[in-house]
């Protein structure tokens, strides 16, 4: 990136506009066409999908829960039912090959919100964060659980921004709208990425999934890297590309391990040197045999 | 945090710092979960007009099993059920109606237990007689024109239970002298809570209102039984029966207690009719100056 220059212009340069805005644009499609999936049948009266992004029943037999949902409803004491534990498990199931956190960046809807912050705080050059663990995810994802326990209740749904915005755009959103607002302001003025990079602990559920999730991004083509910095620049983890990118000498294959990758592919788009590339875990040829590696350099914010 | 504390306590700085970090997320997320258990226990309370679907068992396991997904909301065919949206009192998300707006059909294959994935809406309610949403209460006497003399009756006759959730009680009406109260009487052997008459009551501020059942019932004491009641499901009287009367009489006279009183000693006549239920006798007056009056009332002692 030149200085002052915005990351992704020499992609864009090299490749165009389009393939270099490749899965953003992708990324879009797919968080609106499901977005859209469930607004047909109140908007339109077409009901393919019914319920929402707690669970859902698709074409009257596809059933689509959230694991996360139902690990607060054992937490809270009950067991659910037939139906939700199966679309549970199909859930569970597709993220664990596509990648955990692609639940983040393909399909839930705070991600527009606050991709939107951060395009802005670019924009208007707002530099400073305050200084938030990016560990406090786990907390809170401890924390839901444990006040689920308590209260004998799904506590977390109650102010779960990302379901509440869900089911709001379904259902209707009453104030939810000022959750949403907070949530840009957050991303916007109080730090960088603070909900979704930090806070979030659904979030932080999905990146516990994706440590074992198959389909990751690698930087394949790392020997080409001229460190231009465009793919920290977009990476919404951008902790999670060095150990990879950087690990040749260190003997770290790269493949980007860590589950906070959110295989949203802007690294891949923004870079003019096609150093990234979607594979798979099993491809992580020159990695030690050593296992833990990559976790243990992965060097966190 | 920007003091230097290098060499001042001894403790290596990482090492102060992790604590530090580790402790100030600590006693964040502390709070939130403290917040969030606080006010999910305030989100217990459930607003006396929102009325939850069938198969709703308390208010506080509920909202442990349900995942506010909203496929009861769709599946209801005659829109009655909605969810909660941020600001209404109703705990986010979760399903309910206001039976004055749109009250509850009562299907007969209970298509909102249907949908629900999860088995928040017990799966095991299969007659919707048996539902139990909430309770109806004849709320407002003085405005409720049965019992002003007036004819009325709708909550009676739109009742879908008609004749046994609500019965009309005939009592005499003292203002007019010769005509009859038609009470609404509310039975909860049989009210499913539905909300039908609270829709129907023809008053501009129904009379009539079901709320949910903890609001609306009271219980005798556990070990209460009615006598007459355990009279009719044993076949005979549970304690021993009364002894008959012995007087001490003059020669000649009788006395009949409970009946007649004191008499000559004419054989006994056939015993009176007993008193009609819907037209009870005119208040009696105080006692007479003369106790053979008190001695000789009808009714006994």
């Amino acid at each position: 990136m030149e200085p002052g220059g915005r990351p992704g212009e020499e992609a864009i340069r090299v490749r165009g506009w389009f393939p270099a805005h490749r899965y953003l644009i992708l990324r879009r499609v797919s968080q609106l066409a499901i977005l859209g999936l469930f607004l047909a049948g109140p908007w339109l009266g077409i009901w393919i999908v019914k319920g929402n992004i707690a669970s859902s029943l698709t074409l009257g037999v596809l059933p689509l829960s959230d694991p996360l949902v139902l690990l607060q409803v054992f937490a809270s004491g009950h067991v659910p039912g037939t139906a939700a534990l199966l679309g549970g498990l199909i859930v569970l199931v597709f993220y664990l090959v596509v990648g955990g956190r692609v639940y983040c960046s393909w399909v839930c809807p705070v991600n527009i919100v606050t991709d939107s912050a951060e395009w802005l705080r670019r924009r208007l050059n707002l530099k400073g964060s305050a200084h938030l663990s990016d560990k406090s995810r786990y907390w809170l994802l401890g924390a839901i659980l444990l006040v689920a326990m308590v209260t004998g209740s799904v506590a977390w749904e109650l102010v779960n921004p990302v379901s509440m915005v869900y089911r709001g755009l379904v259902f209707g959103m009453g104030m939810a709208w000022g959750v949403v607002v907070a949530v840009f302001l957050l991303d916007l003025f109080v730090g960088r990425r603070a909900w979704c990079g930090h806070l979030c602990p659904v979030g932080a559920f999905y990146g516990l999934l994706g440590e074992a999730a198959v389909v990751r991004v690698s930087a394949i083509r790392r020997e080409h890297c001229d460190d231009c910095m465009d793919c920290f620049a977009v990476c919404p983890e951008h902790q999670v590309i060095r150990p990879a990118l950087k690990g040749a000498d260190k003997g770290v294959g790269p493949v980007i391990m860590s589950g906070h990758c959110t295989n949203c592919g802007r690294c891949i788009d923004v870079c003019g040197r096609d150093v990234f590339a979607f594979t798979t875990r099993f491809s992580n040829s020159s990695r030690q045999p050593v296992s833990g590696v990559n976790h243990k350099s992965e060097v966190s914010s | 945090m920007t003091r230097d504390t290098n060499n001042t306590r001894g403790m290596d700085p990482a090492r102060r710092r992790f604590l530090t970090d580790t402790l100030r997320t600590a006693a964040g997320v502390g709070l939130v979960a403290l917040t969030l258990g606080v006010y999910q226990r305030q989100a217990r309370a459930l607003p006396a007009t929102a009325i939850r679907p069938p198969g709703v068992g308390d208010e506080a396991s509920f909202q442990g099993a349900c995942i506010r997904c909203g496929l009861c909301v769709r599946d209801c065919p005659y829109n009655t059920l909605k969810l909660a949206e941020l600001g209404d009192e109703v705990a986010l998300g979760t399903p309910y109606f206001q039976a004055r707006d749109v009250p509850c059909e009562m299907c007969d294959d209970i298509p909102c237990v249907k949908a629900c994935p999860t088995g928040a809406l017990d799966p095991a309610l299969k007659e919707i007689d048996k539902a139990r949403m909430g309770l109806a209460v004849v709320v407002d006497q003085e405005s409720c024109i049965a019992f002003q003399g007036l004819r009325c009756e709708v909550c009676f006759n739109v009742c879908p239970i008609r004749g046994k959730a609500i019965t009309l009680n005939y009592q005499h009406n003292e203002r007019s002298g010769k005509h009859a109260l038609f009470i609404p009487v509310v039975h909860s052997k049989a009210c499913t809570g539905c909300g039908k008459c609270e829709k129907a009551c023809i008053l501009e501020e129904a009379a009539i209102k079901v709320f949910p059942i903890a609001l609306a019932k009271g219980m005798l004491g556990r070990h209460y039984r009615l006598g007459w009641e355990q009279k009719t499901e044993a076949g005979h009287a549970l304690v021993t029966p009364d002894a008959p009367h012995q007087y001490n009489l003059p020669e000649g006279m009788r006395y009949e207690h409970g009946g007649r009183g004191l008499m000559s000693g004419e054989p006994p006549p056939a015993p009176s009719p007993p008193p009609q239920p819907f037209a009870p006798e005119a208040p009696l007056p105080p006692f007479s100056s003369n106790p053979l009056d008190t001695l000789n009332r009808k009714g006994g002692l």
